[in-house]
């Protein structure tokens, strides 16, 4: 006997498209209240938690660079994932892609260090995308050779980067002045994104570096690709219909192979704006998971180029709040997290009641007069 | 024949409702059957008629409406309170598990335990009593499409039903197959089974039934005595206005358009069927019907000649002189072959998306991308061309997909595929599950493109649509191709024969007459 609930969930014959929109929203204030109610439970004023978590960490010019400077990374790696998502090509091994991002462009930046040029950072960038879409290319060849299953095989080698990390910052790229510590040396100027309050004094003691306009410039590229070009819209067939994608003669292969390239490549250079950017180096923990809180990001900004900027600053402002009610609440780490998981986990719940309405069971005696 | 026209009803339903979300399905409709009697149930797709079986076997219950089993009122919440009236319903999909025996088959569906050695012999002799043989140790995936449906059959007769529903019984089945069914069903009902038979088929209905419901649109129409009826009026009463009919133009073929040269492909998956040896021949200006029951290589076939699962061999299919045995299916679009799938939906539209969206499906060599982006105004007005040229019932260029009935999405598919000046045409199923108005539309329009010089190829199982539609057919059966026949100098009897697979091997094909 199955379990028998007092309710069951019926599709609905047309979701509705203005629902859909305003299901993330709904998600975020439902997220909200049970976050502060949360806050009361550990004992604090949920209105102090509320400005500690979301206004304090934004109220001033160095916070919100704070913000983009985070923001950026997230937005870059979900715009990439969000094309492959749109195909049912899901790449769950950004964050590894990303390792390897910053790995290439390490490479140069250390082989380099003492006779680089202004050369060097657009070639570092160039690198670090390709690494990305090389360790992506594994994931893409044994998908679309051997049918492996695309999930298990980038998450997999997630884990390979973060060993190959560690092995290079422990071993052949450990700074020799480092006293045993696991990082390699402070990159040169010229391997570095320029700080932009060098240009902009108002910009005084913020980190907020060039790198950004990489994501600027990255998402109406991502907007264009994914909604204006045919191949985007081939994408979009081979996952809403795969049958009508063979139909039309899209070749899957061909698929695989661009979705997880550009998810690799967009995920390398967020790789590169790390350390060349805040990090200005490779260690063994230079990363807060990007590569995965992306993947909320992508599902947050409902695959939209435009919804994906706005999902990737909601994300960052948790991670600062978090940090700040670490700081002056003596909050738990895990308390981001909790955020994170509570959104995702609304999210998921409202698109069940997009697509579904709750209907209450029939008494099983129920008249057939009405 | 029992002619119980008279007497009490066994079942009666009075003013029956149901309500769904998007559509009021039934409408305040009666129905009664009495012990003994074939009653027709006739309309066209989206009439009623399934809902309204479903209600009366416990599936769906109803908004409002009354329901008396031999006089007494009822409440059927579940098909098994249907199966304890003695309700019985063979559905039009089998509901059987391919990789055990029939017996066991039966056992799974049976309330209690069974002896299955018990239970084989019960099923010999019910299954010889009503002329419906069958093996009971066989493994339900070796049988053809005609004995599984025996199997359905038989399976409900075991339970000495008072009441059985058939539902589009004979869309499978050989023209054979179906004057046997009707012989059981004749003896059911001599014996004082009721038995209602769901079709939108006039001429069956004709010879078979006592009594016919016409629905449409949900509402009870007409209750009418189909033996003195014409069908042309049945047709009228069920799609509530004049019935069109098709026009054939005098036929001139062209040169070969798609030859196939001994194409043999393994089947697709476990149960598929491996094609053998297909050979034909496809002139401009002709069209030639493949008749057959489904799952004897049609999908294989098809998907073949479109390029889907391109053959090893590069020589087995030429488009134009040309060999394409290799190439996929974009290429082979792009040299002039087109198709329009059985599947509409999910295969020939992608269901969320809007009509013009899924004008770009296949169309995108027609000038609507510009530099890998999309034209949005060359794709609008494409969209807006099939919608007008084909009168597409439809809320605009921006409805999904989804949103079209069957009928007017086949119509939109067809538009879509023609507009690119085809030189051969691929229909699978043509009319399957379109309403009877639609379906003379499109059946016109294949056979107006061939007078234009296409070549089309009709892969089909409506018997009565290939020879009212194709100058010749051919019959496939486990994969392998019958000669090819001229409509004219063939009929119902020899192509229903060749259906179950006996016909003259590798006679030479018939030399057809070039323009």
């Amino acid at each position: 006997m199955p379990l028998r609930l007092p309710f069951r969930l019926i599709p609905r014959a047309q979701p509705s498209q203005r629902m859909l929109l305003i299901a993330p929203l709904l998600a975020v204030t439902l997220t909200l209240v049970v976050g502060l109610g949360i806050f009361a439970a550990l004992g604090q004023n949920p209105l102090v938690a509320f400005r500690v978590f979301f206004i304090d960490p934004v109220s001033d010019i160095n916070g919100v660079s704070e913000l983009l400077l985070k923001a950026s990374p997230l937005c870059l790696i979900a715009l990439g994932l969000a094309i492959g998502f749109r195909a049912n090509i899901w790449n769950i091994g950004a964050e590894g892609q990303m390792y390897l991002g910053g790995i290439f462009a390490t490479g140069l930046a250390i082989h380099f260090h003492e006779n680089g040029g202004p050369w060097l950072l657009p070639a570092m960038i160039l690198a670090g995308a390709v690494g990305g879409a090389l360790w992506a290319s594994i994931t893409a060849f044994l998908r679309a050779q051997l049918r492996t299953n695309e999930i298990l095989v980038s998450l997999m080698l997630t884990y390979v980067a973060d060993l190959l990390v560690k092995y290079l910052v422990y071993g052949p790229w450990q700074d020799p002045q480092s006293n045993n510590f696991p990082f390699t040396v402070s990159f040169s100027d010229d391997a570095l994104f320029p700080v932009l309050m060098n240009w902009w004094d108002w910009l005084e003691g913020t980190r907020i570096n060039l790198s950004l306009l990489i994501t600027v410039v990255a998402v109406p590229l991502a907007w264009l690709f994914m909604d204006k070009s045919f191949v985007g819209f081939q994408l979009s067939v081979a996952g809403l219909a795969p049958a009508a994608a063979r139909y039309a003669g899209f070749s899957e292969k061909r698929m695989v192979w661009i979705a997880l390239l550009i998810g690799g490549a967009a995920a390398g250079l967020a790789g590169v704006t790390e350390v060349a950017g805040p990090i200005g180096q490779l260690n063994d923990r230079w990363t807060p998971g990007y590569g995965f809180t992306a993947i909320i990001v992508a599902a947050l900004g409902r695959l939209n180029a435009f919804g994906i900027v706005l999902a990737a600053l909601l994300m960052a402002l948790l991670y600062l709040g978090g940090e700040a009610a670490q700081i002056s609440l003596q909050l738990p780490k895990a308390i981001s997290q909790v955020f994170q998981g509570l959104l995702l986990m609304f999210l998921l719940g409202c698109d069940v009641l997009v697509n579904y309405r709750v209907a209450r069971r029939m008494p099983a005696n129920a008249l057939v007069n009405a | 024949m029992n002619e119980s026209t008279n007497g009490a009803p066994l079942i009666a339903l009075h003013n029956i409702r149901k309500q769904y979300p998007a559509v009021l399905a039934v409408d305040d409709v009666s129905l009664s059957v009495r012990a003994g009697e074939i009653h027709a149930v006739l309309g066209e797709n989206g009439a009623g008629k399934s809902t309204l079986m479903k209600i009366i076997y416990g599936a769906v219950l109803p908004d409002a409406g009354r329901i008396e089993w031999n006089g007494s009122p009822v409440t059927i919440t579940s098909p098994g309170e249907a199966r304890e009236l003695g309700i019985a319903m063979v559905f039009q999909h089998f509901s059987l598990f391919e990789s055990i025996n029939v017996v066991e088959n039966m056992a799974l569906a049976l309330p209690g335990k069974y002896d299955l050695k018990a239970l084989a012999a019960r099923i010999t002799e019910v299954s010889q009593r009503y002329g419906l043989p069958l093996n009971p140790w066989r493994s339900v995936h070796e049988l053809s499409v005609g004995e599984r449906q025996r199997v359905e059959i038989v399976r409900c007769l075991l339970l000495s039903p008072k009441l059985l529903i058939m539902d589009e019984p004979t869309s499978v089945l050989t023209p054979q197959a179906v004057d046997q069914l009707f012989e059981t069903l004749r003896t059911l009902a001599a014996e004082g089974t009721a038995i209602v038979y769901i079709s939108h088929k006039l001429d069956e209905i004709r010879r078979l039934c006592h009594r016919a419901t016409v629905l449409r649109g949900g509402r009870f129409i007409a209750e009418v005595d189909p033996r003195v009826e014409t069908e042309r009026r049945l047709a009228e009463l069920m799609i509530g206005r004049e019935f069109p009919e098709t026009q054939r133009h005098a036929q001139a073929y062209g040169p070969v358009a798609l030859e196939v040269m001994a194409l043999s492909v393994p089947g697709d998956g476990p149960f598929g069927t491996a094609l053998d040896r297909i050979t034909l021949r496809l002139h401009a200006g002709q069209i030639l019907g493949i008749a057959g029951i489904s799952g004897n290589g049609q999908a294989e076939l098809l998907a073949a000649l479109t390029g889907e699962l391109p053959p090893d061999d590069a020589q087995s299919i030429w488009l134009n002189g040309q060999p394409v045995g290799r190439m996929g299916a974009s290429a082979r679009r792009k040299l002039g072959l087109v198709n329009v799938p059985e599947e509409r939906l999910g295969r020939g539209a992608v269901p969320p998306m809007s009509l013009t969206q899924n004008a770009l499906l296949t169309s995108y060599r027609q000038g609507l991308v510009y530099r890998g982006l999309i034209d949005n105004d060359a794709t609008t007005a494409y969209a807006d061309n099939c919608i007008r040229e084909f009168d597409v019932r439809c809320g605009g260029n921006t409805a999904a997909a989804q949103s079209l009935s069957g009928g007017n999405l086949q119509k939109y598919i067809v538009g879509r595929e023609l507009r690119q000046a085809p030189k051969v045409m691929i229909v699978a199923q043509p009319t399957w599950g379109v309403d009877v108005a639609a379906s003379a539309l499109i059946r016109q329009q294949l056979i107006d493109l061939a007078a234009r010089g296409v070549a089309v190829l009709v892969i089909s199982e409506d018997l009565g649509e290939i020879l009212e539609v194709c100058n010749q057919v051919a019959v496939i059966a486990g994969g392998k191709l019958s000669p090819v026949r001229d409509v004219s100098a063939t009929n119902a009897q020899e192509i229903g024969t060749w259906m179950s697979g006996l016909f003259p091997q590798d006679e030479p094909a018939p030399v057809v007459r070039a323009a």
